[in-house]
């Protein structure tokens, strides 16, 4: 393989990560409230939907891709009002958005299938474009990677640089604490869980509005089941999901690669890659810091104390 | 209450108009595996249905998007207890579910597509496609400069590697050095893995990409490099329009037409049909505004050729992925060894598996 090839390569893993690091993101950003949302693939495909369809009535991609994020952080709330109203299981309920998710966007997009939208092109950055090696792989992407660029350093920011950031840490690590030290414990999820939920969005609207221009059912082929696993391999960090995700997007964009380089290697073998490495990651985690690193609410629904 | 009681009444009035209508008209059903606005494979059979529709005392309808399993057999039930006079179902995973229903209602007639079972009342049916895609490879091979070709392609069964051989031919009877490189999605109908399969290709240097997918994902790639693309399925120009050449296509209309018109004249027999080019089954999308006027002449006349029923893409001298001999000068393949062929002719690089 030459060299060319091999930034090619990284130059498509940035982008074919990019749908996965917005989901992560979003993940990472309800789990540390405390609540668990296995909706991630539910929310990414009505999020794809959203802002295809936009996109398409109103031209405008730009818009598509936030109300993308809006009808994500509906999509969402449907979760926070089962766990956090009701009190009802986070992994139940979870799982039942993603399948109602997919079941709707379905439902609702079938007239939409084989459209196409206006969405975004990829837009050098001038300057950083030119820069050998980093250029062609980081800054010859469309504007929706660059702004993934930035949330990923304005998340750790809000993190561990905010109040409100760690008031959101507090209720996902210790509720009791936060509910004594004055903090609305449901207030503090219901912000994890919507926000989550519009980063998840935008991971579904990048799919079809940037990576392709099309609208499918099952766009997004389990890229936020990926997103969920990814969390843990990230130990809840926004650093290292980027780099997760960029893993995840190289191993996609490697295994097309070989095939097309005329690898004897069964194409059945290549196809399996992502799932072990997903395997791979969830063992690797597990044995380096066990599950130390998560939110220690996670999961744990706080009855509201009056 | 009122308001119920006239709705019952209407209700009833409708259902009997219904019921007297089934004794005269002929109903036909389609069952097709994805959304008929794919522009791809249920788009074309529904062009097909759309043909039938057309005809006096038929009336159509069609499910779409039906998963191949329980759900179809569900499906094709429902369309049999409703009084169907004919059931076309359109996808590989369909057949056992039909033949199933098939056994249960004797006096329907039911036509599966791509598959390989019958019944006393079930035929099958599919198109030489490979003849239209051997027709894209001349294309292909006459427009390209770098002498590689791409094809993203769905599963390693022996209908897409027909396919690949039939073009990889056509090409090299154009363009001896021409070369194609095949990468498998493992996936039908999944724009962005087919997109970045094209990309793929076209990193190694491929600088026309044809596809066996049913979604414009690999068009877009060659559109957004600037490279020439070969559609499939139906003309997907309108995705690609600075790109693409032409696409081998189907045009089910005539076989459809046909087959309702035997059922309706009682002297339909189930066969195993394999209609091509000959009877307008398989068709070439019009050919692109780059496409110069020699290339199509020689395409249009080879077209007109197996048309006539001299196809010769499948008679030796064909050699395989080593250059060893697989089918001798002079032999024709038969039938029965292309619809399991599962090697690479000589000139593709990829593998099978």
């Amino acid at each position: 393989m030459t060299f060319e090839i091999l930034i090619l390569l990284l130059a498509a893993a940035v982008q074919s990560g990019t749908p996965i690091l917005y989901a992560t993101l979003g993940e990472i950003f309800t789990e540390k409230s405390g609540v668990l949302n296995l909706g991630v693939e539910g929310t990414m495909i009505l999020g794809a939907l959203a802002g295809f369809v936009t996109a398409r009535l109103t031209g405008s991609p730009l818009l598509g891709f936030f109300l993308a994020g809006v009808v994500g952080s509906l999509a969402t709330s449907i979760h926070g009002v089962v766990c956090l109203i009701f009190q009802g299981n986070q992994v139940v309920s979870g799982l039942a958005l993603t399948i109602l998710g997919l079941g709707l966007a379905n439902y609702l997009g079938t007239g939409y299938v084989g459209l196409s939208a206006p969405g975004f092109d990829p837009l050098p950055l001038p300057g950083l474009a030119a820069i050998p090696l980093l250029g062609p792989i980081f800054f010859r992407h469309d504007i929706l990677v660059y702004c993934s660029y930035i949330l990923v350093p304005l998340i750790w920011l809000f993190f561990t640089r905010t109040r409100l950031g760690l008031a959101l840490r507090a209720v996902g690590e210790y509720p009791a604490a936060a509910t004594a030290a004055g903090l609305s414990v449901a207030a503090h999820r219901w912000l994890g869980v919507l926000v989550g939920g519009f980063l998840m969005g935008l991971g579904g609207a990048y799919l079809s509005l940037a990576y392709t221009h099309l609208w499918t059912s099952n766009l997004t082929a389990g890229r936020g089941w990926i997103a969920v696993a990814l969390v843990i391999f990230a130990f809840w960090r926004p650093g290292r999901a980027v780099f997760g995700a960029y893993l995840f997007g190289g191993i996609m964009a490697l295994q097309l690669r070989l095939q097309a380089t005329g690898t004897q290697v069964p194409s059945s073998i290549l196809l399996m890659l992502p799932y072990l490495l997903t395997v791979l990651v969830l063992v690797f985690s597990s044995w380096r810091r066990g599950s130390g690193e998560a939110p220690a609410a996670l999961g744990i629904n706080e009855e509201p104390v009056d | 209450m009122k308001v119920l009681q006239v709705l019952a009444v209407l209700l009833l009035l409708v259902m009997a108009g219904t019921v007297q209508a089934a004794e005269k008209e002929l109903k036909v059903g389609f069952v097709y595996v994805s959304p008929i606005g794919d522009a791809g494979y249920s788009y074309a059979h529904d062009v097909g249905r759309q043909a039938v529709e057309a005809l006096d005392g038929v009336t159509t309808s069609y499910v779409e998007s039906v998963p191949e399993g329980p759900d179809a057999e569900r499906v094709m039930l429902n369309m049999a207890r409703k009084g169907f006079d004919v059931i076309f179902a359109t996808s590989f995973g369909y057949m056992d579910p039909m033949l199933k229903v098939a056994k249960q209602f004797p006096d329907i007639a039911f036509l599966h597509c791509s598959g390989f079972k019958m019944a006393e009342n079930m035929g099958n049916y599919f198109g030489r496609m490979y003849q239209a895609r051997y027709l894209s490879g001349m294309v292909a091979g006459a427009m390209t400069k770098s002498n590689i070709l791409g094809y993203a392609a769905a599963f390693p069964i022996p209908e897409v590697i027909r396919g690949i051989n039939a073009f990889t031919l056509g090409a090299q009877a154009v363009n001896p050095e021409a070369t194609v490189r095949v990468v498998w999605t493992k996936t039908w109908y999944d724009p962005a893995t087919e997109k970045e399969a094209a990309k793929s290709l076209l990193d190694v240097g491929a600088d026309v990409i044809a596809q066996h997918q049913d979604s414009p994902g690999p068009q877009e790639a060659a559109e957004e490099k600037g490279v020439y693309s070969i559609g499939y399925n139906s003309d997907m120009a309108p995705f690609a329009p600075k790109a693409h050449l032409t696409a081998p296509i189907w045009k089910w209309g005539p076989y459809y037409v046909k087959v309702v018109e035997e059922v309706r004249q009682g002297n339909w027999k189930p066969e195993s049909a394999w209609p091509g080019l000959a009877e307008g089954i398989v068709d070439l999308a019009p050919f692109g505004a780059m496409v110069p006027q020699d290339v199509r002449d020689r395409v249009t006349a080879k077209k007109a050729e197996i048309a006539a029923g001299k196809d010769t893409i499948f008679t030796g001298p064909i050699f395989d992925q080593s250059g060893a001999v697989k089918v001798a000068e002079g032999v024709a393949m038969t039938d029965a060894e292309m619809l399991s062929m599962s090697w690479f002719v000589k000139g593709v690089v990829g593998t099978t598996e």
